[in-house]
């Protein structure tokens, strides 16, 4: 049973359908230990963008107030789609790396906690 | 009308005779349609009733002393409210960042009155049985009283402070406004059953000390009779709504014992959806109040981990047991306010009121509050931001956050088990990633996955193009998507939001009482 309603056979409307989107898709980005922003981001992206303007635009221009942005270097970075570990390859569009509509796109900077280490 | 004869006393009925006459004596079964056809909601949510007639109202309130009871109420109620205007009351709360509770209580609650009406007459409407029926209809009435004695505060307030002017054009489009407008919607969506369990007791009989106790005895603490005597007319019908709670949800169990699972799943679900609303409380009480009553932690414990645990032990005769997830908001009691407080901080230049920094002596009741987590988690975020602010670079988030799918609060909240690291879970369901931000709220979709796609999430709406003004062109250049985002809401830009201290409430409130606007 997906539903309790009046009408045997009811079902609803996804409201967030890709196609909704004008040929973008929702990204959302989280970066770990740095919750001064408080939580994780949403972003509309082409879904053919290269994953390597991410790293080189985009996210920088999300966490710009933060002083840890900076100093992240960018092949140490752990990267997870959801809650598994991957490798992205930075010339290779989201979709290729397996990021479609509404994936959630996590990162760890080692060594780098937050506001004095405090996961701020 | 009866004349009484000359020399003979009128035939006068006892309270019992009157009570039965006027409502179950309303009612009939009918003939000419069947009764499933005139009754046609009280069935698919798979709840048996059997006697209508065992429904017990325990206050046996018939329309006539209703009439009486709330005119003489209102009579008193808009006294007091004539003398608060005419002495400049607003003037006497404790400083103009206590107005900015009242803009959250006014602009998120009082809409949810007005929905508690429509939902009360919906399932008035609903019942078969007569005495359930006249309940639900008197308190959609006591409802209405509430919403319309709170629109009469909104007006006064909005006189002289921003923010307030539009707030039902708000509470349709708002981000945070949605939080709780699609609680109540996803209760009135429901059946009659559903709606009771989740409004009259889940949030009426449950929940309710800790949204009216601290919101009125916070009003009190900070000098607002305005905002206090509303809430004392509302609390006098609090209590018959809690009762309608109790004993409707008693009566649906001692029914049928297949009952008994559907109940327990409503309480589950509604104790969370319910717990993810009042974080608003929360932030509230140890954030928003100058003059503070209790800190959430404590209010957490005596009214939920010692009255609600107390309840819930009598209930367990019935074969009921703690709503899931209790033991995560136990958890939670020592964050909640301050992951809050640091969103709404994030994002207050896209909201109807003021955020800032709490002062040296507020970030010690903190520490003594809060001794696990503040110095070590949220100290050290706050005193950045106030260099920042001292910089002149007061830090705002320029990017719209992650809503959960149910609760549609920004996914701030922090696992159970680790307050340094943001909660997610997710759901694939046709074809489609749902994100949530507790398991919590991914229990309730995955339960109905078929409602809950059809959030109309703020975030995602905004990125559709949907919340734009009629006749907004993108393509025009220059345009800025967020600022005419900000017009659609209605805001007053640069009034309406951001940091407290640049405001004009703050401004206008020192140049018309000659005090500083945080007294702190």
């Amino acid at each position: 049973m997906s539903v309790v309603a009046l009408r045997p056979g009811y079902t609803g409307e996804i409201k967030d359908r890709v196609e909704n989107f004008h040929g973008k898709q929702l990204l959302f980005v989280s970066w770990e230990d740095h919750l001064m922003y408080c939580s994780p981001m949403c972003i509309p992206v082409p879904p053919d963008l290269p994953f390597g303007a991410l790293t080189a635009e985009i996210i920088p221009g999300l966490y710009v107030a933060h002083p840890d942005t900076a100093k992240i270097e960018w092949p140490r970075v752990v990267w997870l789609r959801s809650s598994q570990i991957f490798t992205p390859d930075p010339a290779k569009s989201l979709t290729d790396n397996g990021l479609g509509h509404k994936a959630l796109l996590r990162f760890r900077t080692p060594g780098l906690n937050g506001l004095n280490g405090s996961g701020s | 009308m009866n004349t009484p004869l000359a020399g003979k006393r009128p035939k006068t009925l006892s309270l019992k005779e009157n009570y039965a006459l006027l409502t179950r004596g309303l009612g009939w079964d009918t003939t000419y349609e069947p009764m499933d056809k005139v009754f046609p909601q009280d069935k698919f949510e798979g709840i048996k009733i059997h006697d209508w007639n065992k429904w017990e109202d325990p206050f046996r309130l018939t329309m006539d002393a209703y009439w009486k009871y709330q005119g003489e109420k209102e009579r008193k109620l808009y006294a007091i409210v004539d003398a608060f205007q005419q002495n400049n009351g607003q003037f006497n709360v404790s400083d103009a960042r206590y107005i900015n509770t009242l803009k959250l209580f006014l602009t998120g609650v009082s809409p949810l009155e007005y929905g508690a009406h429509r939902g009360f007459a919906m399932a008035g409407r609903n019942f078969r049985g007569a005495g359930a029926g006249i309940a639900a209809q008197m308190q959609a009435i006591d409802e209405l009283r509430h919403a319309q004695t709170q629109a009469h505060t909104i007006s006064h307030y909005n006189k002289f402070f921003n923010g307030l002017h539009d707030y039902t054009h708000m509470f349709d489009r708002v981000w945070y406004l949605s939080v709780p407008k699609s609680y109540f919607e996803d209760a009135m969506t429901a059946g009659p059953f559903e709606f009771v369990t989740a409004i009259s007791f889940s949030f009426e009989y449950v929940l309710t000390n800790l949204l009216f106790m601290p919101f009125m005895s916070g009003a009190a603490f900070n000098g607002d009779m305005a905002t206090v005597t509303f809430g004392f007319s509302a609390q006098s019908d609090e209590s018959r709504h809690m009762t309608l709670g109790l004993e409707g949800v008693k009566f649906i169990l001692e029914q049928d014992p297949d009952n008994i699972p559907i109940v327990q799943r409503w309480l589950d679900k509604w104790f969370w959806r319910g717990y993810r609303l009042l974080t608003l409380v929360a932030m509230m009480m140890d954030y928003m109040l100058p003059k503070r009553v209790m800190s959430w932690g404590e209010a957490w414990e005596m009214y939920f981990e010692q009255n609600g645990g107390a309840l819930f032990n009598d209930l367990s005769r019935y074969g009921i047991r703690l709503p899931k997830y209790h033991e995560v908001a136990a958890k939670e009691k020592d964050r909640l306010s301050h992951e809050a407080w640091a969103t709404f901080y994030n994002y207050t230049h896209a909201a109807g009121f003021h955020t800032w920094l709490p002062e040296a002596s507020e970030m010690k009741w903190l520490a003594e509050k809060y001794p696990m987590t503040f110095d070590k988690l949220y100290r050290p975020r706050f005193e950045f931001w106030r260099e920042q602010q001292q910089k002149g670079r007061r830090f705002y988030n320029k990017t719209l956050p992650m809503l959960c799918q149910v609760c549609q609060v920004p996914t701030f909240f922090t696992e159970p088990d680790d307050p340094a690291k943001i909660c997610h879970r997710e759901s694939d369901y046709r074809d489609n990633k749902f994100h949530f931000c507790s398991d919590g709220c991914k229990d309730i979709f995955d339960h109905e996955p078929e409602k809950y796609v059809q959030s109309w999430l703020p975030v995602n709406q905004i990125y559709q193009g949907n919340c734009f003004r009629p006749g907004a062109d993108p393509t025009v250049p220059g345009f800025d998507p967020l600022l005419e985002v900000l017009h659609y809401y209605g805001f007053h830009v640069g009034e309406d939001g951001g940091e407290f201290q640049d405001s004009p409430d703050c401004k206008n409130w020192e140049r018309w009482t000659g005090k500083p606007g945080a007294a702190a």
